[in-house]
């Protein structure tokens, strides 16, 4: 009983996930499980899923936010367009536009970790500067990006010649299933190895059961792909920064760091742990990532204007804290974050195909984020943890 | 038949493990000055936070009378409605508001619309008087020196009509001339008919201020001494303060100290880190050698901690100088991290606020300080260190569940455990305790003391900083005793006594009387 309990909190915002997408499929008379509804949601949701992993690590030092990453994708953005229409080749362009984004990050970095600025104050006027320096870039215009090069690096789908020559794209199942496949395959072979060597592991019935309704997902889902467009390299970006942020906060040492600095600051820095450095590198990589965002967003629009990536950081925030990450910072992870933005990510869809008014959205999201944080904050106080 | 303002009658008070109060008596004649002494943890505090209601009625055993009336304090306003006011050791003063902000915060003065401050200020000014200071009641408290900030603690309990004053080693961080002036004022009030209690560390300004001095010890009242004629010898308080029996609370062990001097510090010099003119350590030397435990006595504000600190890697304090030396070899340590390498540990005071973290597991707590151990190119061995967690938990018999447990749920005693494995699994050669054992039961602080023994026995040098002087004695090899940043004297730890500790201490505080008085 409980064990059920636990399972319950933990896994609650899997299960409010799952309840919502039901919800959704009931409303919209299963359109939302329409393939091209399906790939979609990831899609447009691409930029929160990368910037929220940023984000994570900046709300993990003690719940601090940066508010200036919708304006740094809007400049990082609108120096990609206006590269390209000067006719820079579009992988230069790539490369100086992530350069771009680490000097944003260095200098908020800088003076958030090294000077000790309040974050919050910080990111605040580097909202207003970047939004304002993008917006004299484009000179107040919409510039748009007609590279074929640079559109197909991030917004075209992955089609091997003889397989998916058809209306459907086998290869998408194919890598579903072999993923699947290797997901199982290394729990057990971990598993093994930690018998031989006698260490403590979960049950074999948790252990599994969550890894085979994962793999479950990784297959449905790419025969979802299979029956649109196959699979969008866009999804590849999204993976690779969501396993990286994820291997960095749960299996290296800096990234032990920044749990250590929110839980108690102090007593990191007397364990001999620059502090200062964790900071720099938090909003350091932060930005990097709201850079990244600003060209997925580019490419995905096609143009960009002034107004582009206008309060992103409240969905990149939202998401952070919806997925369970603690407001007085010190922890949250990445796949709990990932299921925040997707929670949102359908919240938004479902009410966009259900032709909700935009105004009514907003209302429902506030509540949203509202019950997951006070959620939180009373779970937390009932195990006399905060 | 003496006229008792108030009586406190066999007051108990227990925390969860300990006695704090056990059986306490005190009576307080109208119109003197009444002091309170005993050693750290002897129970001072914790019998004024009772009477002035901050330990709330019902949370202890006994009775106060206070004018013969019963009283049932269930907090601080209640106590302050009748004219009992404390004023704590930690000045309760807002840096940012002016002077008579402060002295009205919480009881503002009213008037139709608002705050009436023709009223506050002209009320301030009055009170300010009375404590002869001359500052307007619009300078903010931040600009004027420690010394005025306690006359405006004061001039506030004024303005409350206190009846009988509480006063919490108000002099501790004040210099000679400050305190002297403070106790002059202690006597003018006197003789206008108010009643002061004072708790001091300081015996020289009890014996020239108090008419009564009750002792406390453990918990326990020991004696009152009346000091009507201000001429009480200081040994005779300090035989009361410190005359307890010695049982065997300490484990044995072969005193075994190697020749080789494993660090050597000298002519450490640290200022303070906000008030830079200030020093808080000043021309320190000391050693430590291969299997010894040193101890660092001292009181309160010695420079004990700001000296450790420092030590490890600067973690404390500007300006510091002097000369660092480990096994013989000169080195300089910039920062936390170098003094880890070189093999230093420090284990802080305040477990919670700088030790660990409380909302983490024990197993991550635990390789915090040297988390590269269980490292492989900065990637984490999560069996590794549940391996390592695992082997402290059973070598220090942590009492926990499960290495999963966070530390926050942990007894005082398991936390400092924890604490400890942290600071043992960073592998030092000299690990410098601060406070090891406060705040847990006797039980813990045998077997912290055990493996304090386990360590020297493995040939690491210990450095023991206590404000228990039967712990130094009972465990160290060699006790040096400091006093308000200034070293006082050295001796062994078998011609240590009680006695002489605190009279070292007590002699080096009359010294700088001496000395400041010919400088006037």
């Amino acid at each position: 009983m409980e064990n059920t309990q636990k399972l319950l909190k933990k896994y609650t915002m899997t299960i409010a996930l799952v309840v919502v997408f039901i919800m959704f499929a009931f409303f919209t008379n299963g359109k939302i499980f329409l393939a091209q509804n399906i790939s979609n949601l990831l899609l447009q949701n691409a930029y929160v899923l990368v910037m929220a992993c940023g984000m994570l690590l900046c709300i993990l030092t003690g719940g601090n936010v940066d508010l200036s990453v919708g304006s740094t994708l809007c400049l990082v953005g609108a120096v990609a367009a206006q590269f390209m229409s000067a006719g820079l080749n579009p992988i230069v362009t790539i490369v100086l536009c992530l350069g771009i984004s680490l000097l944003i990050g260095i200098w908020q970095g800088f003076w958030i970790g090294y000077v000790h600025i309040p974050p919050f104050i910080c990111t605040l006027a580097g909202m207003f500067l970047f939004r304002g320096l993008g917006r004299v870039i484009l000179s107040s215009k919409t510039v748009n990006i007609s590279d074929k090069t640079f559109l197909g690096i991030f917004t075209s789908y992955i089609t091997v010649p003889g397989l998916d020559d058809g209306g459907m794209k086998w290869s998408a199942l194919i890598v579903g299933v072999a993923v699947a496949v290797f997901l199982i395959g290394y729990t057990a072979f971990s598993r093994v190895k930690k018998a031989q060597k006698g260490y403590t592991m979960a049950s074999p019935f948790v252990a599994f059961g969550k890894i085979i309704a994962i793999s479950a997902l990784v297959i449905v889902y790419a025969w979802k792909l299979t029956n649109y467009k196959g699979i969008p390299v866009m999804l590849l970006w999204i993976m690779l920064v969501v396993l990286l942020y994820a291997f960095i906060t749960s299996k290296t040492a800096f990234g032990r760091y920044f749990y250590a600095v929110g839980g108690n600051e102090k007593a990191t820095k007397l364990s001999g742990i620059d502090t200062k450095k964790v900071y720099f590198v938090a909003y350091c990589s932060m930005s990097i990532l709201a850079g990244f965002s600003g060209l997925l967003v580019a490419a995905r629009i096609g143009s960009v204007n002034g107004d582009m990536g206008m309060s992103y950081e409240m969905d990149a925030i939202g998401s952070c804290f919806i997925g369970g990450a603690s407001a007085y910072g010190g922890s949250g992870t990445i796949p709990g974050i990932v299921i925040g933005a997707l929670l949102l990510g359908v919240i938004n869809q479902g009410m966009s195909i259900c032709g909700l008014d935009n105004n009514w959205q907003y209302v429902i999201k506030g509540a949203v984020l509202l019950l997951a944080v006070i959620f939180d904050v009373v779970s937390n106080h009932k195990t006399g943890k905060a | 038949m003496s006229d008792n303002i108030l009586v406190m009658k066999e007051i108990t008070k227990l925390y969860p493990g300990v006695k704090a109060l056990n059986n306490v008596n005190l009576n307080v004649e109208r119109g003197e000055i009444h002091a309170l002494v005993g050693e750290n943890g002897a129970g001072k505090s914790t019998l004024m936070n009772v009477l002035s209601g901050t330990i709330p009625h019902g949370e202890y055993e006994g009775t106060i009378l206070y004018n013969d009336k019963e009283c049932t304090f269930k907090n601080v306003r209640e106590s302050e409605k009748l004219g009992i006011v404390i004023i704590h050791q930690e000045l309760a003063l807002i840096p940012e508001l002016s002077i008579s902000e402060n002295m009205f915060l919480g009881n503002e003065r009213k008037g139709k619309f608002g705050i009436d401050w023709d009223e506050t200020y002209s009320q301030a000014d009055k009170h300010l008087k009375r404590v002869g200071l001359k500052d307007s009641p619009l300078t903010m408290i931040k600009d004027i020196g420690t010394g005025k900030q306690q006359l405006v603690e004061i001039a506030k309990a004024l303005s409350k009509n206190v009846k009988l004053l509480i006063l919490d080693e108000p002099t501790s961080s004040l210099n000679e001339a400050d305190s002297r002036m403070l106790l002059d004022m202690l006597l003018e009030f006197k003789k206008q008919g108010m009643t002061s209690i004072i708790i001091s560390h300081k015996l020289s300004e009890v014996a020239y201020v108090a008419d009564k001095i009750t002792v406390l010890r453990d918990g326990s009242t020991i004696e009152t001494i009346d000091n009507s004629d201000h001429n009480i010898d200081e040994d005779r308080i300090i035989r009361g303060m410190v005359g307890r029996e010695l049982t065997d609370r300490y484990p044995v062990r072969e005193h075994n100290v190697s020749p080789e001097v494993v660090m050597e510090v000298t002519d450490w010099k640290v200022f303070h880190p906000v008030y830079t003119e200030k020093c808080v350590v000043n021309n320190v030397s000391f050693n430590v050698h291969k299997g010894e435990i040193v101890g660092f006595s001292g009181l309160q504000g010695a420079g004990r901690t700001e000296l450790a600190r420092s030590v490890f890697g600067k973690s404390y304090g500007t300006s510091i100088s002097g000369s660092l030396k480990l096994f013989g070899k000169e080195v300089t340590i910039r920062n936390e991290r170098e003094a880890i390498e070189a093999g230093i540990a420090y284990v802080t005071e305040d477990r919670k606020d700088n030790g660990l973290i409380l909302s983490d597991t024990i197993a991550r707590n635990t390789t915090m300080a040297r988390l590269e151990k269980v490292c492989g190119r900065g990637i984490i061995d999560v069996d590794k260190e549940n391996v390592v967690a695992e082997e402290y938990k059973g070598k220090l018999r942590t009492k926990t569940p499960s290495i999963h447990q966070n530390v926050g749920n942990l007894s005082g005693g398991n936390q400092q455990k924890v604490l400890l494995s942290k600071w043992m699994f960073a592998d030092p050669q000299v690990l410098i305790l601060d406070e090891p054992t406060r705040g847990i039961d006797v039980g813990a602080k045998y077997e912290i003391y055990c493996i304090m023994n386990d360590l020297v026995f493995q040939g690491k040098a210990v450095v023991m900083i206590s404000s228990e002087l039967p712990e130094l004695l009972g465990m160290c090899d060699r006790i040096y005793v400091m006093n308000e940043g200034n070293m006082v004297t050295e001796m062994s730890g078998a011609e240590a006594t009680q006695e002489k500790i605190m009279g070292a201490i007590l002699r080096s505080d009359k010294k700088e009387n001496i000395t400041d008085n010919r400088g006037e």
